[in-house]
């Protein structure tokens, strides 16, 4: 018996860091999932994207935590890809209860940027974490506004949707613009969707210890940093969150215990937000 | 009656509440009992002039201890006023004393007194913030000396009154603003030690805190009347939507989540 049990999820990013770890957390909980991953490198970012045997293996661990889950290969900034893969899913198990959007991206360089480079990271940044943000939910809506069963959304936004930081790079802006830029959705969609039972809530975790924040050029630039390393350091005694530390927040997010929490910012941040 | 809860999500966890003798403050004692947790259960159990609706009991303290005890854990009562910190302190000690530790300590209790503006007293004013804000700041006090050696968890109770301003009792609004800063500030001096700090921000929760006069008073004014509206569609949530993100605060799955606003409040301040 898991306080998931019969609820489909949607997952965007699946493959791999953070939301592989919510795909196993709420497969454990008893859900299935519809996830989706692009799979493929995205030229102005500077690491790599999951492949496709990082979506086969998220596959595999969630069969082996109790879920059953449909995995598709689509990139969300494409609408159209992402409603393929939701309508599909939805098809597939019938229903969809929770929606985690969204995969992200952190372009940053620890060099000096053409204007062009400047302008290919601020619209990969914006295009993955906003407008993929947007499609997601937008795929979504539809179908859980048929369900008439409520359901519950929650963003992926930042320490860096709720505080300015990330250096002048278009990599950097185009970071923390999205991540506010998510804030933004999340509040005008939970006062929409309030009538018809539709949570939405917004999750923000400091550094987790996942592909983007552990590259050598984000490390370069973390101690490089104008202000200082001692800026960015959390203020609990912990250097970097496991995936697993927000899977447990979104599992509260999303499970009944939550069902009257809406439009609630919230940081899983080691007390970064409240330090800056 | 058998219960076993020795994996649950706070077993073994030691946790003071205050104003635990009913309402809010009882659902979270026997909500983190069911997942293992032992209870040092604090109440004034007598009326306060000023409050113009009853307060708890004896007999009230003793029903949440019985009822934390039929999950097979431990539940110390006290009868104390949070706004004695010595009284608060010897509390604090003499639990600490019987359980071996303390992880947690929820500062719940609060009064409420109701009234527009101009009928709003200077006694009212420094009742209200001598039992939510100082009593709040007393819990806390008595609380963190048993944990700055292993770390723990504060969970302060504020209200969505302690984000937006509700009208028609400015110093229980002024009250849980104040909570807000309290924990906010305390959060940054205690992270180094490994104490959490957060707020709960209950929106309406059906309880004895009902002064008679409340609803009279939004009906006299019409165009507040939004303010107190919900956005999702619930009129009230019940003590247990409470106490399921006091139990999150207080687990170790909140293990790197502290200064956080916690609301559940139905969207009453967003809308």
């Amino acid at each position: 018996m898991g306080k998931l049990d019969g609820k489909v999820a949607f997952i965007s990013g699946v493959a791999r860091g953070q939301r592989r770890s919510h795909a196993i957390r709420l497969a454990r909980e008893g859900a299935d999932i519809i996830g989706i991953d692009i799979c493929a490198d995205i030229p102005a970012n500077h690491y790599p994207m999951a492949s496709r045997e990082e979506l086969d293996e998220t596959i595999g661990l969630v069969e082996r935590a109790g879920g059953k889950m449909l995995g598709t290969v689509a990139d969300v900034r494409d609408f159209q890809q992402v409603k393929s893969a939701m309508d599909a899913g939805v098809e597939h198990f019938g229903r969809v209860d929770i929606v985690l959007a969204n995969a992200g991206i952190a372009p940053v360089a620890f060099r000096e940027l053409s204007i062009e480079e400047e302008l290919q990271q601020w619209r990969a940044a914006v295009g993955v974490n906003l407008d993929g943000a947007y499609h997601v939910a937008w795929a979504a809506i539809p179908h859980l506004l048929a369900g008439n069963r409520g359901g519950s959304i929650v963003f992926t936004s930042s320490t860096a949707g709720l505080r300015g930081f990330g250096g002048a790079q278009g990599g950097g802006l185009g970071y923390a613009a999205s991540k506010h830029g998510v804030v933004g959705l999340m509040r005008t969609l939970a006062n929409a969707l309030a009538p018809a039972n539709i949570r939405v809530n917004t999750v923000h975790p400091t550094a987790v210890n996942t592909m983007m924040a552990v590259n050598p050029t984000m490390t370069a630039f973390i101690e490089n940093y104008p202000d200082g390393a001692p800026h960015l350091q959390n203020p609990l005694p912990v250097a970097m969150l496991e995936p697993e530390d927000i899977s447990a927040a979104i599992a509260y997010l999303v499970s009944d215990e939550g069902r009257y929490v809406t439009g609630v910012t919230f940081p899983v941040d080691a007390g970064f937000c409240n330090k800056l | 009656m058998t219960n076993d809860n020795s994996s649950g999500r706070v077993h073994g966890k030691r946790v003071l509440i205050t104003g635990a003798a009913r309402g809010m403050g009882r659902s979270h004692a026997v909500r983190l009992a069911e997942e293992g947790a032992d209870l040092v259960l604090v109440d004034i159990c007598a009326p306060i002039p000023g409050v113009d609706y009853p307060l708890s009991t004896e007999a009230d303290l003793e029903e949440t201890a019985r009822l934390v005890r039929e999950h097979q854990r431990t539940a110390l009562t006290y009868i104390a006023d949070v706004r004695d910190s010595a009284a608060m302190k010897t509390v604090a000690d003499q639990a600490v004393f019987e359980l071996g530790g303390l992880d947690a300590a929820v500062a719940n209790a609060g009064v409420l007194t109701v009234g527009t503006w101009d009928a709003t007293t200077t006694e009212q004013w420094r009742l209200v913030l001598d039992v939510n804000l100082i009593g709040a700041w007393n819990t806390c006090a008595a609380a963190i000396p048993h944990l700055v050696e292993r770390g723990g968890s504060l969970v302060n109770i504020s209200s969505s009154a302690g984000i937006k301003g509700t009208p028609f009792h400015v110093p229980y609004t002024a009250s849980k603003h104040g909570i807000v800063g309290m924990s906010l500030a305390l959060a940054n001096e205690l992270a180094a030690q490994n104490i959490r700090v957060n707020t709960v921000h209950p929106t309406g929760v059906a309880t004895g805190m009902a002064p008679p006069s409340m609803h009279e008073q939004i009906a006299g004014r019409p165009d507040l009347v939004p303010i107190f509206l919900n956005a999702l569609p619930a009129p009230l949530i019940e003590p247990s939507d409470v106490s399921n993100a006091v139990l999150f605060l207080v687990s170790d799955e909140s293990r790197y989540v502290t200064g956080l606003e916690f609301k559940v409040d139905a969207g009453v301040t967003i809308r």
